[in-house]
């Protein structure tokens, strides 16, 4: 599986208008939405699903990076898009650092194991450094959409 | 210093998830012990003979056990070392084993 298979790069948010956790889950899903990635009619039971998941236990496992995620009858295929945060959002995260990246994940309920196959090959490439600073300093849709596509040729 | 290892199967509908990867950190931090996980592949799944073992990631750190992608069925071989690895192994297999409290597949 490629990061570019499921992230829906005319959807990526370079600059992310919400500055709180919720806010900026919100402004992911619409966006998917927006892309036609996701239907329109479930914005909103998608928005609220991920934001009781984040409740329940935040995804910001450190380095400035946050996977918010949902499983949920209600979408159809696989999507993510990726939201930057120059100024940092607070996700709760477990090292209580502001988080700058954001992957939003949306899954099928019926597929667990394709989340799974989706979150290795998102953490894998999270883990190292220099990719986490480029998505970072990514400030266009095209920067950031080069990173995705050298990520997954060196994968 | 005292190793200890088990082998276990993932039980649950949606595998090692990241739900399930947290509450497998906060038990395994109430140990001294390091503790290493690695998916273990082969004939039947059984680890030994014949199986592999495959990357090892840190059971305390929650964006390297992402990398274990371990689905319904999947079997992981848990190693920890230090002074209460017998404790530990045994606490984190049957977390594990009773498949983190979820559904199960």
């Amino acid at each position: 599986m490629r990061l570019a298979d499921f992230i829906v790069i005319p959807s990526v948010i370079p600059e992310l208008k919400a500055t709180d956790r919720n806010g900026v889950i919100r402004e992911l899903v619409q966006t998917l939405a927006d892309h036609s990635a996701l239907p329109q009619e479930a914005v909103e039971t998608v928005a609220r699903s991920a934001i009781t998941r984040e409740n329940q236990g935040s995804t910001g496992f450190g380095k400035g990076v946050a996977v918010p995620h949902v499983k949920h009858a209600s979408i159809p295929k696989m999507v993510a898009t990726i939201g930057r945060s120059s100024a940092g959002v607070d996700f709760a995260a477990l090292d209580r650092a502001p988080v700058y990246t954001v992957v939003l994940l949306l899954s099928p309920a019926s597929d667990p194991d394709g989340h799974l196959g989706a979150m290795e090959r998102i953490f894998r490439h999270l883990q190292r450094d220099n990719f986490r600073r480029f998505l970072r300093q990514a400030d266009t849709r095209e920067m950031i959409q080069e990173l995705i596509l050298e990520a997954d040729e060196m994968a | 210093m005292t190793r200890a290892v088990r082998t276990v199967t993932i039980v649950n509908r949606e595998g090692l998830h990241a739900r399930p990867v947290m509450k497998f950190i906060d038990l395994a931090g109430t140990f001294a012990s390091t503790v290493r996980l690695s998916k273990v592949t082969g004939p039947q799944r059984h680890p030994q003979p014949g199986g592999t073992a495959g990357e090892v990631v840190d059971g305390k750190s929650p964006m390297e056990m992402l990398l274990l992608e371990a689905p319904l069925g999947s079997c992981l071989q848990i190693v920890a070392e230090g002074a209460d690895a017998e404790q530990a192994v045994e606490a984190l297999a049957k977390l594990i084993g009773e498949g983190f409290g979820e559904e199960l597949g």
